[in-house]
């Protein structure tokens, strides 16, 4: 594949003018709500970590967690192992927390700061629609706090918590303590130690027993002031036989700077459960020059705890200047089942590294895993896999196919696939392609009197097919549209 | 209907098409024919309006109207389709879903609805079978795993979808047995009539046995140096090309 180094840049090539850098495109949400934010002075330091603590109100449990995480994370080294390039974060030089003031407590919608209500409906989120009628609740997070969380009570009929991070510590801090930390420890890695010293807020998700949650959770974060690292932490747990279905969508304004969002998701399911998490990651990817743009390093992983449990990720990321995640699946229980749907689109001088873990541990377990990727512009985009089955992890299958698409010829797609396969009657299959959108196929369709930009629409659809028919009806509109506007400009 | 006046047209600063005047008029089919290098392809990309090609001089007017104004979508709504002579794969999109896409787009730049699904698969059935082609191709994605044949059958039928005026067909008889070459020279026959035309862009004769063409232009570097009518195909199987550049032709490159 392309060697190309995204900071240098290469000479056209004449034959392939027609696959080109991008013509202006404003970003769609690039705009900044002038709401009063209570913000903390920058640097990283345990001052900090007890400031946030307190603005939080949060039992004296969880401020230890955080300090020993702090201290975990300063004994730790910033890994730089994966394919992407950044110049080096002064995590000294980021606020880590900033809270619009709120003016009151909120009961209801009518009492949202209309500020806060007009951003939320520029970002086409109104919390007037009738969510309820199309059975989506929502929890708007702006910035580093929670605002309304809606439904509460349909919800609460069903015995189905939802409601911020912050909301769980203070009502449900047994739940919390439970399970919080379990699926991906403060020592998992550096972003994790970090995410769980300073993070601010996020969703918490509690289904008991038998319950299938009644409506589709959602979720909306929204980076607002200026060198605003964003640390969510979500926490979503399905007890026996339960199932729910969240989707988490991302958008964030204009900068400069680039900006560091570093969260941690954990699933947990127990026997018989289903967990199915859905994403859309808008995030600003940096200007055509691929300057500023959201640095996103994410953990997320879910454990496959229970007999026959079932966790899938899916995931269409077109934003960010730099993705660096695997949600992966821990296949503990027996017979348990883990799948991860990706479409990833890099474009300009984004770059992504992305990919997923499936660690085989239980009997009879078995994973999918279909990866999209990509690329246009100068966009680099590599794909990272793990597949382990442990000794033990007898009859475990799975399933891996990873295909590249090159739009243009100064991307890069990359594959690393790592298989770890310790058990002998295991079955793992893995396969993967590459193709390109050249010039000749968009000549081909538009003398047929496709439109360039229709022509390159209809071919990455059929490329990303099988992940959006996984995604959640709203979702998978939302996701082709996205991948439309993401694409626009790239070629002709 | 095609008017081709003075056609000079470069590549990557070569010269290919060296002074092209060529007339097409409703309800003919010409042959272009000529020896390897002759700009035969070049021709008919540039009527596509391939970007890889530069017009220099000369016009092209289809219809009454300049082409070289016209985008490629746009001369594909006016009625000209170019039946590529390595006809390109597009994995992920179905057949069905292209040509469909394709006539649609068509029918808005006439300012005409979009077709119904149902009477698109009945349009398309129709013409499958008439093609003699395995409706399971259709479901495929465009020309992924197609033989060389079954590819220009798969022009021809989306030809016979999309009804071109002018249908610009380059090496279309390459690479076909004798079979696959009758099915699909019956397709054209087939979509012939007196307000369309065609525009053959062949190597070999035998395709003109099935089609048989009002005129034949052979074109060797880059200039028609001679046309006639359709004796002049058996007389080229017999005699070759060599004699094109033989100083009495006059035509030396």
């Amino acid at each position: 594949m392309s060697n190309v180094d995204p900071s240098v840049p290469t000479p056209d090539a004449g034959a392939n003018a027609e696959i080109q850098d991008m013509a202006d495109r404003e970003y769609k949400y690039g705009f900044v709500s002038a709401i009063d934010s209570d913000v903390a002075p920058k640097g990283l330091s345990e001052d900090i970590v007890r400031l946030i603590s307190s603005k939080k109100n949060e039992p004296d449990w969880m401020l230890a967690w955080r300090l020993q995480a702090l201290e975990r994370w300063r004994r730790m080294e910033e890994p730089r192992w994966a394919m992407v390039d950044y110049d080096p974060i002064d995590y000294q030089d980021i606020i880590y927390y900033a809270a619009p003031k709120k003016k009151k407590t909120l009961k209801s919608l009518d009492e949202v700061d209309p500020e806060i209500r007009a951003t939320f409906e520029k970002l086409g989120i109104s919390l007037d629609e009738q969510k309820r009628l199309s059975g989506v609740a929502v929890d708007a997070v702006l910035d580093s706090a929670s605002v309304a969380t809606t439904f509460q009570s349909t919800l609460a009929e069903a015995g189905v918590i939802f409601c911020s991070f912050g909301e769980a510590v203070q009502k449900h801090p047994d739940l919390v303590r439970r399970y919080m930390g379990s699926v991906v420890p403060a020592g998992d890695n550096y972003f994790a130690a970090l995410n769980a010293a300073v993070f601010t807020d996020g969703s918490f998700v509690f289904v008991p027993k038998g319950v299938v949650c009644p409506l589709e959770l959602s979720t909306y974060f929204r980076i607002n002031t200026a060198n605003t690292g964003q640390f969510e932490r979500t926490l979503i747990v399905a007890e026996e036989r339960a199932a729910v279905s969240y989707l988490e969508g991302c958008t964030a304004p204009r900068r400069d700077e680039n900006q560091l969002h570093a969260a941690v998701v954990e699933l947990v399911a127990l026997d018989e459960a289903k967990i199915k998490y859905s994403t859309v990651q808008n995030w600003y990817p940096g200007d055509k020059d691929g300057k500023g743009g959201i640095y996103n390093f994410v953990t997320k992983r879910g454990h496959c705890r229970g007999r026959k449990s079932h966790i899938s990720w899916t995931q269409v990321e077109t934003g960010s200047a730099i993705t660096w995640k695997y949600p992966g699946c821990v296949l503990q229980g027996d017979e348990s089942v883990g799948e991860f749907y990706s479409v990833a689109l890099t474009n300009n001088y984004q770059q992504a590294d992305t990919g997923t873990k499936m660690i085989h541990v239980g009997k009879n377990t078995r994973s999918t895993i279909i990866s999209k990727g990509i690329s246009a512009g100068r966009g680099q985009n590599a794909y990272r896999g793990q597949v382990k089955v442990l000794a033990g992890a007898t009859g475990a299958r799975n399933f891996s196919q990873c295909d590249s698409l090159l739009l243009g010829d100064r991307c890069g797609a990359h594959t690393f696939p790592y298989l770890d396969v310790g058990e002998p009657t295991a079955q793992v299959e893995h396969e993967a392609s590459t193709s390109k959108v050249g010039e000749d196929q968009l000549f081909y369709c538009r003398q047929w009197g496709i439109s360039t930009e229709d022509a390159v629409s209809m071919i990455v659809n059929g490329f990303c097919k099988e992940v959006f028919k996984e995604l959640p009806m709203e979702f998978a509109v939302e996701a082709q549209k996205l991948l439309g506007i993401s694409l626009e400009g790239t070629v002709g | 209907m095609l008017e081709i006046k003075n056609l000079h047209v470069s590549a990557e600063g070569n010269e290919i098409l060296r002074g092209i005047d060529l007339t097409v008029r409703e309800g003919e089919v010409h042959a272009i024919m000529g020896p390897n290098g002759s700009g035969k392809t070049t021709l008919a990309q540039t009527l596509a309006g391939a970007e890889s090609f530069t017009v220099t001089e000369g016009e092209i007017l289809f219809r009454g109207r300049n082409l070289l104004e016209l985008e490629q979508e746009e001369r594909a709504g006016e009625g000209i389709f170019l039946s590529f002579q390595y006809p390109v794969e597009i994995p992920g999109v179905s057949n069905r879903y292209f040509i469909r896409t394709a006539l649609n787009a068509i029918r808005k730049y006439r300012g005409e609805d979009e077709i119904g699904a149902m009477e698109f698969l009945g349009l398309l059935k129709e013409k499958a079978a008439v093609m003699q082609m395995d409706p399971e191709l259709l479901t495929r994605s465009v020309n992924e795993g197609f033989s060389g044949g079954e590819k220009k059958r798969n022009e021809i039928l989306q030809m016979a979808i999309l009804d071109p005026k002018l249908a610009v067909l380059d090496e279309t008889d390459s690479g076909l047995d004798i079979d696959a070459l009758r099915v699909v020279a019956e397709g054209i026959v087939r979509q012939k009539r007196a307000d369309n035309a065609f525009l053959l862009v062949t190597h070999y004769q035998r395709l003109l046995d099935y089609v048989v063409p009002d005129r034949i232009h052979v074109l060797s570097k880059g200039r028609i140096i001679r046309s006639g009518g359709k004796e002049l195909a058996a007389e080229l199987e017999k005699e070759g090309y060599a004699w094109i550049d033989a100083p009495a032709s006059g035509a030396k490159g």
